[in-house]
């Protein structure tokens, strides 16, 4: 028998594994996100920020004991899906998603933050045209992985197409986003930097570095956090030692006579959660 | 030093950088609610309130997530408040310096710590709402609150964390922009 998301009990399958999976993103932060966090309230050398990393800590630990969300702005989802060359891609799997959204909504609960851009209107269930954003690329098992990203954070984040000669000012690029977005992104921020592709592939990309663990950085993603750092903006840009607590790259090939460049700003609210749907046979 | 509303002229003794509390009743505002009451009327007391940037997530009568929201929104629909009495505005990531003119001799901004917002929650109870037809985030709630730990970001007195950070930050990037790579053409 073909499987299929059609199926009703596929179907079900993927409601719930996206219902869970962001229930789970939405009031508990990933363990590396909290060792990131914990490592720089360890470091940090300024009184009003070392207040700030407390409450941010406190915070984290009451929400995951009472089950809430960790901060009211749940975001809107972004939704990546690997999809094994047995299912059929079909617009049922579309529907399952935002079924499963609309569920985590009424259940967690979500704040309702999806509107018309335009009339403003909101549609109530976090869901509308083109929302839940939704990734979909071929891999061995079905899985959702959910980032809800808060608004604060999105409306800093930059795009910018570069000279093909003018990798060397990447670095001033990203710290100049850092300082133009100051405390309202909700730093310590993490940085999920795009590079290469097209103007709309960079951004994505951007967003999807926001996925990668944050207890390693390489060299250059070192040498970029470290650079932001020097900013002073500190937690909630009220001044101190830690302004980002991590900066992920991806890249991709690109024109030769291009360089997109995208930084993807996210709050210290890095939520993010997956689960392997179970197919039923 | 722990405040509690309706507040007066002991906001004026607050410096920008001092640790404090709140107390007492505060009132929720976004952006829709600002423009309802710059039209409407404001749909409480404003002498000596608390203004909270804030859209919480609320079941029944009880508040699950009350974090502040970006203060820099607001900033042209705030001075409408300041006249009419409000002596403290609670968000977050500051606000203009020309809010911070208004703010002179009267009020100060308070900053909570964005994204703690299940800490704000466990903080409040739930007093009442106003203009509940603009929907969750934006309407106007009413609520009380036990010692809320809170930044003086910008106080009466033309002190600002905010803009003193950002002036420190935007010369170190002046001095990092050699190392980081030249301005592109």
């Amino acid at each position: 028998m073909m499987r299929d998301p059609a199926d009703p009990a596929v179907f079900e399958a993927i409601v719930r594994a996206t219902r869970d999976a962001l229930a789970e993103a939405e009031v508990r932060l990933p363990p590396d996100v909290i060792a990131a966090l914990e490592r720089a309230r360890s470091r940090e050398r300024n009184p009003v920020a070392r207040g700030e990393l407390d409450q941010i800590l406190a915070n984290v630990a009451l929400a995951a004991d009472l089950k809430a969300p960790l901060c009211q702005d749940t975001g809107v989802p972004i939704v990546y899906v690997t999809l094994p060359s047995d299912l059929p891609y079909t617009l049922h799997l579309h529907r399952a998603i935002a079924e499963g959204v609309r569920r985590a909504s009424r259940e967690v609960p979500l704040r309702p933050n999806v509107v018309d851009p335009l009339t403003r209107k909101n549609t109530g269930d976090n869901t509308g045209p083109g929302i839940p954003v939704i990734h979909v690329r071929p891999g061995n098992e079905l899985r959702i992985t959910v980032l809800p990203k808060g608004a604060g954070a999105e409306n800093v984040s930059r795009i910018g197409m570069l000279l093909p000669t003018e990798a060397g000012t990447i670095p001033r690029f990203v710290a100049e986003t850092v300082l133009l977005a100051g405390g309202r992104p909700c730093p310590p921020v993490i940085l999920g930097v795009g590079i290469g592709g097209t103007f709309d592939s960079a951004a994505a990309l951007a967003k999807e570095a926001l996925l990668l663990p944050v207890d390693t950085m390489d060299d250059f993603e070192q040498q970029l956090c470290d650079a932001v750092n020097t900013l002073g903006i500190g937690p909630m840009g009220l001044g101190g030692d830690t302004t980002a607590l991590a900066v992920k790259v991806r890249t991709a090939a690109c024109h030769t006579a291009s360089l997109p460049v995208a930084v993807n700003v996210q709050c210290w609210a890095a939520r993010r959660a997956g689960r392997v749907v179970e197919v039923p046979p | 030093m722990n405040l509690r509303t309706p507040l007066s002229d002991e906001v004026r003794d607050l410096r920008a950088g001092d640790r404090v509390t709140l107390s007492g009743i505060v009132y929720t505002a976004r952006d829709e609610a600002h423009e309802r009451m710059r039209k409407e009327g404001i749909p409480f007391n404003p002498r000596g309130a608390a203004v909270y940037h804030c859209g919480p997530v609320v079941a029944g009568d009880r508040i699950l997530a009350a974090g502040p929201t970006t203060s820099a929104r607001l900033n042209a629909f705030t001075g409408f408040l300041l006249d009419a009495g409000v002596r403290a505005i609670i968000g977050k990531g500051g606000m203009s310096p020309a809010v911070g003119e208004l703010l002179r001799g009267r009020a100060v901004y308070l900053a909570f710590t964005g994204g703690c917002a299940v800490l704000a929650a466990s903080r409040m109870r739930l007093r009442g709402v106003e203009f509940a037809d603009l929907g969750m985030a934006e309407a106007v709630w009413v609520i009380e609150l036990d010692r809320l730990p809170l930044v003086v970001g910008m106080d009466a007195h033309g002190g600002d964390l905010f803009a003193q950070v950002g002036e420190k930050a935007k010369e170190q990037f002046q001095r990092l922009s050699n190392t980081l790579g030249k301005e592109p053409a």
